[in-house]
């Protein structure tokens, strides 16, 4: 039926900052013909019920991941090495503030 | 003319002008020409509807007979509406919604922006609301018109074609009459001066981005502030207020 | 050949395990596509389903009834827009599902098929349709595909006031005057058994299930989640003093669950065939919204496209 294949919007994905101060959060996904159209379009889908303080936008194809294949590669190697958390360490009884 | 029964008429024509537009938006709903737009047309009608209850629950307290928002609303005939010309107009193909809304966006803010020192305490608050709203309106049907304009043959002669079609309403916008500037002495209402420049600055902006002509000023429509309206407010209101009309004094 | 097997296996392991599935994740093609059939029919559902409460937003009986219908119409368009999104992460593109939709190859519920005919409809819808949708979405927020469950949650966040929203018209007019109350009743005659069959064919006839379940795509049956429905749903109509129209309504002590009678489904199928009384209808609105907007969305990909290029430039 629809032949425009290059006429369609292309996709972009959605992060919304909630409150000033947390980290702009993934939450979804639309079409839109320019980045303005984008954050726009965020605005009227992802913050309808006041969710919003501020949006990014970027182009689903500009999104590189990481494969999932490389999972056991890249994280596993993190898990042993607990002397990176605060919790690892015994502090001398008594002492306060650390 | 008294002032208070000036500031009732005053309050209806912006919930007319406010309900109306919003009414016609809420035509799109579901029928838009992608779900993002759709969305975006639904909250521009919630904002104006909202604006709508504003202007109607104060016009029924400075009227003072108990009338409700809805009474205001929906038991009113067309006569008794005063919305402008220009927002009853049918939906017609997209450019011609968008270009209503733009023409209307383009009056809206500069208005709303003088509203807020209205000394009208409860008119200065709803503005205070509103212009956020109709800010944004503003920069959403100024950019489709951009869109429009400046995207394909087909789309700009469309948008030339509608605000050929609607521009004769705009005239209404800025006219005055003894409910005016009865409100325009007591500082409850704006001169329409700076108003109607800031029209003129906006449209003439937008349109030469969008490489769109605009209209001669011929001949401007008038009547809708009297209650005579062009016929397609009596199919809207027929429609519209139907079950109350059905069901004198039930419940909702 | 074992490469696949293993992929399998390690897939269904990590479904066994809970874990969730994401776009990137070896995945066997029939999860690939059964996914896509089930979460492109959702959104169309969606789509679809703000028409016939489009069909009252012009005659709301009041400015509050106005907003309210409109807010959660609106809802239903980003509904389906998550949802699509959800689809999109499996490789398809939302214009090759909406043409899916608008050629007939692809379905979507068919209680959406039924015409809205009172304003007492427009509560029946949010009460009894919304509810039978929620009792699906909230088992739906657990599926394995991880954008599907996370649009899942959104949309049962958002949900939550529809069948409200419903229920509160419904009660209003059963104990308005005596016109409204039959306006009630008759919209909850008419849209009681087709919200039953909103839940599919029974198990034992049910196409999909098996594999759904064996996947986690669906957690729960149609039958449970019927059950379920009936059960809660019951006792609000006689809150509000309306009569389930099912002769065979009766609490089952033993069970632990209301029984009820057969449900027609001759009639579901019929109208899942297209002869349900606005298939045509429904689509011709789908076909014309599209059509009617595509030289708007030509125009604006026009326009980004000539800005792009004059930016290039400069």
């Amino acid at each position: 039926m629809s032949n425009d294949n290059e006429k369609d919007w292309p996709l972009w994905e959605v992060f919304i900052q909630s409150k000033r101060g947390l980290d702009h959060k993934h939450v979804g996904s639309l079409h839109a013909a320019d980045a303005g159209m984008a954050i726009e379009n965020a605005r009227d889908v992802y913050t309808r019920r006041g969710e919003g303080n501020s949006i990014w936008v970027v182009k689903a194809e500009h999104v590189h991941a990481s494969n999932p294949d490389d999972a056991e590669s890249f994280y596993d190697p993190a898990d042993d090495k607990v002397y990176r958390h605060p919790t690892f360490y015994t502090m001398p009884e008594g002492a306060k503030y650390i | 003319m008294e002032l208070n029964e000036a500031l009732f008429q005053f309050c209806l024509r912006r919930g007319d002008d406010t309900h109306v537009l919003s009414h016609r938006l809420g035509e799109w709903c579901g029928h838009g020409p992608v779900l993002e737009e759709d969305m975006a047309l639904t909250n521009r009608a919630l904002d104006l509807l909202g604006q709508a209850r504003n202007y109607l629950q104060y016009a029924g307290q400075v009227e003072g007979k108990g009338r409700s928002e809805d009474d205001l609303a929906y038991l009113r005939n067309e006569r008794g509406y005063v919305n402008c010309k220009l927002v009853e107009q049918p939906n017609g193909d997209y450019a011609h919604t968008i270009a209503k809304c733009f023409l209307f966006d383009a009056w809206h803010l500069p208005f709303l922006k003088a509203q807020l020192d209205s000394k009208d305490e409860q008119l200065a608050a709803i503005a205070g609301k509103a212009v956020k709203e109709a800010t944004y309106h503003l920069r959403h049907s100024s950019e489709w018109m951009v869109r429009f304009g400046d995207g394909t043959e087909e789309s700009h002669q469309r948008a030339q074609q509608a605000l050929h079609d609607l521009w004769t309403f705009t005239g209404e916008l800025f006219e005055t009459d003894e409910v005016y500037t009865t409100l325009q002495q007591a500082g409850i209402v704006p001169d329409l001066g700076p108003i109607k420049e800031a029209f003129d600055r906006t449209v003439n902006e937008v349109l030469a981005e969008a490489t769109l002509k605009r209209p001669e000023d011929e001949f401007m429509a008038s009547g809708g502030r009297k209650g005579q309206h062009t016929e397609h407010l009596g199919h809207m209101l027929g429609e519209m207020q139907f079950l109350q009309r059905a069901h004198p004094g039930a419940q909702w | 050949m074992s490469d696949v097997k293993n992929l399998e296996e390690r897939f269904q392991e990590r479904i066994d395990d809970e874990q969730k599935i994401e776009p990137r994740d070896w995945m066997p093609d029939k999860y690939r596509q059964n996914l896509i059939r089930q979460i492109s029919q959702h959104a169309h559902s969606e789509v679809v389903g703000m028409l016939p409460e489009g069909n009252w937003i012009s005659r709301a009986p009041s400015l509050r009834r106005k907003a309210i219908l409109l807010a959660k119409i609106q809802d239903e368009a980003g509904h389906g827009l998550y949802l699509y999104s959800a689809a999109e992460t499996l490789g398809v593109g939302r214009d090759q599902l909406i043409d899916q939709l608008l050629t007939g190859k692809a379905k979507y519920s068919s209680i959406f098929n039924y015409p809205s005919l009172s304003w007492a409809d427009i509560g029946a819808i949010g009460w009894l349709v919304d509810g039978a949708a929620i009792m699906n979405q909230v088992m739906l927020t657990r599926t394995s595909y991880g954008p599907y469950a996370r649009a899942m949650v959104r949309i049962c966040k958002e949900e939550s006031f529809h069948q409200r929203q419903g229920y509160e018209i419904m009660s209003v007019l059963a104990s308005g005057t005596e016109e409204q109350k039959a306006m009630a009743q008759d919209a909850l005659d008419r849209w009681w058994w087709p919200s039953l069959m909103m839940f599919g064919p029974n198990d034992a006839d049910s196409a999909h299930s098996a594999e759904s379940m064996k996947w986690k795509i669906k957690r729960e049956s149609n039958d449970e989640l019927r059950q379920r429905f009936v059960d809660r749903t019951v006792q609000q109509a006689e809150t509000i003093g309306l009569t389930v129209p099912d002769p065979d309504l009766k609490w089952n002590e033993e069970r632990g669950h209301y029984d009820f009678g057969p449900i027609d489904w001759d009639e579901f199928w019929n109208v899942v065939k297209g002869n349900g009384p606005c298939n045509r209808d429904r689509m011709k609105a789908r076909r014309e919204a599209h059509e009617n907007g595509r030289w708007v969305r030509e125009a604006a990909a026009a326009h980004a496209a000539k800005k792009a290029a004059r930016k290039t430039a400069a």
